[in-house]
């Protein structure tokens, strides 16, 4: 591709992309595994936290962890420790680090890293089986990431 | 502030999965397999101790028949209910159809399937003439092109599992005895790295679930060892037989990773790890899955 092309195609991903004070994955600062800062600025939503956790193709969180205060979602995982009490034993900052990426938290843990685009090992394009170009698409956007952390952040005992 | 390492998160999940849903759906089930059979009863070693290199890692080894339901696991207890046996027909049809280019017919060569018994226990193995490791797959492939000269058979066809399914019925209650030492040891070695590696966008490996969370539920999936001794298998969810090879595929694309291909030399290597991690289970010949 020509430097011109190059830049043209930069130009147009910009514009595509809705929120322009988004962090990206790669620019997200880990301090021993928390993020202080909100991913979009825009405060996340509860509710909708809720759905991207219980839905297949979103967070999918249920599918290991049990969380008391959703009773009707059917077959919670037990792979991970339960989720209530979260906002006890962690502040939002370090819930926002485990959300974007759990392995600057817990080292080598089975948690996805749900904000990340690179460094993986043969990429795949969403469950095709077919090969992704680096950077992907991370699991959840950036407001998808806050509005979980907005509903985590209300999980006290 | 607690920092759950692996295994406190994982003993932490299996005490919980005991305490809400019962040591059934924690647990394998208590159960033993007798397969009702035209020539009388087959015992199944559903469980036994670990093959030598997994003695630091399991206590015992399972078949994933102990992981399924009672229904599922039932429709395995009598060869009448086992939807896997239309299959075993089909592929004994193909076993005494004169298909080749001269009229050869696998009988012509081998007389009944039964000559291939003691064969499905023990593979993968290297094969001694050409040093290639070979998977039941290449071995029928082997005779269709150059002893019928037949056009391959695709890896994954419905010709190649229905012979897989007659193939793998002869050792039925064999114990699974495949070598890993010898030419199959760097064979082995990439297989093992294989199964360790931390694939796709989830950054899973078989081993994040099948040795470290095998009895945990993973959403409604009870996961179990990831054994292959039952293989090929009758999926309910794909109402069709699946092997080896199909399963690999599926479970590498659901951790959003590029998978390897079906018959490839990496999923051929694997397949010669993961069956060696079941060496002392039975054979079930066909099983029965959901
Ligand atoms: C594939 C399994 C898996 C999925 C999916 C998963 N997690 Fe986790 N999570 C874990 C494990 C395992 C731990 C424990 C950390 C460790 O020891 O590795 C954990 C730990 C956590 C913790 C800290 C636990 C505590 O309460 O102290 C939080 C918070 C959390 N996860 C939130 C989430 C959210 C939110 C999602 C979905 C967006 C999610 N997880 C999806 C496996 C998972
Ligand atoms: C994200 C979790 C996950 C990963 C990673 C994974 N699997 Fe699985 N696997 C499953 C689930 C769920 C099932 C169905 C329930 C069961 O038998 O465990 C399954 C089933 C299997 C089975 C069928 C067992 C039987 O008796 O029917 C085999 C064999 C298997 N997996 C092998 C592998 C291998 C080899 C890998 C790595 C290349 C792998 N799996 C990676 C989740 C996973």
């Amino acid at each position: 591709m020509s430097s011109h092309l190059w830049h043209a195609a930069v130009v147009a991903m910009a514009i595509a992309t809705p929120a322009i004070c988004e962090t990206a994955p790669k620019d997200v600062d880990y301090a021993e595994g928390a993020v202080e800062a909100s991913l979009t600025g825009v405060p996340g939503n509860p509710e909708e936290g809720v759905r991207v956790m219980t839905t297949n193709a979103l967070g999918n969180c249920v599918a290991c962890h049990q969380i008391g205060a959703l009773p009707d979602v059917e077959f919670p995982g037990t792979i991970a420790p339960p989720l209530d009490g979260a906002a006890d034993r962690w502040t939002e900052a370090q819930l926002r680090g485990i959300v974007a990426n759990a392995k600057m938290t817990f080292e080598g843990t089975f948690m996805p890293a749900f904000y990340k685009g690179e460094g993986f090992v043969r990429p795949g394009d969403g469950f095709t089986g077919k090969a992704g170009t680096e950077p992907l698409a991370p699991i959840l956007n950036a407001q998808q990431i806050e509005d979980v952390v907005a509903f985590l952040v209300t999980l006290k005992e | 502030m607690p920092r759950f390492t692996k295994t406190k998160g994982t003993l932490a999940a299996t005490a919980l999965g005991l305490a809400l849903a019962g040591a059934a759906f924690a647990e394998p089930a208590e159960d033993e397999l007798v397969i009702e059979t035209d020539d009388g009863p087959v015992e199944i070693a559903t469980r036994t101790t670990p093959p030598a290199f997994l003695a630091d890692t399991f206590d015992e080894i399972y078949s994933g028949w102990l992981f399924r339901d009672d229904t599922t696991r039932d429709m395995e207890r009598d060869d009448f209910d086992n939807p896997a046996m239309v299959f075993v027909d089909r592929g004994l049809d193909a076993w005494n159809a004169a298909m080749g280019s001269n009229g050869e017919s696998c009988a012509s060569c081998h007389q009944g399937p039964e000559t291939m018994a003691g064969l499905r226990a023990a593979l993968p193995r290297v094969d001694e003439t050409s040093g290639k490791l070979m998977i039941l797959e290449d071995y029928v492939n082997a005779c269709v092109t150059e002893r019928m000269g037949l056009e391959k058979w695709g890896t994954t066809s419905e010709d190649m599992k229905d012979m897989l399914s007659l193939i793998s019925l002869q050792s039925r209650g064999m114990a699974v005895n495949v070598a890993i030492d010898g030419p199959a040891a760097h064979f082995w070695e990439q297989g093992r790295e294989i199964y360790y590696t931390r694939y796709g966008q989830l950054e899973m490996s078989c081993a994040n679930c099948h040795e470290d969370n095998y009895g945990n539920m993973i959403r409604a999936d009870h996961l179990s060892q990831g054994q292959v001794n039952g293989f090929p298998t009758y999926r309910l969810k794909d109402a069709g037989m699946v092997t080896a090879q199909q399963r690999f595929v599926g479970c590498v694309r659901d951790t959003r990773a590029e998978t390897f291909k079906a018959g490839s030399d990496e999923f051929k290597a694997l397949e010669l790890y993961v069956a060696s991690r079941g060496n002392g289970l039975s054979v079930e010949g066909v099983s029965v899955r959901h």
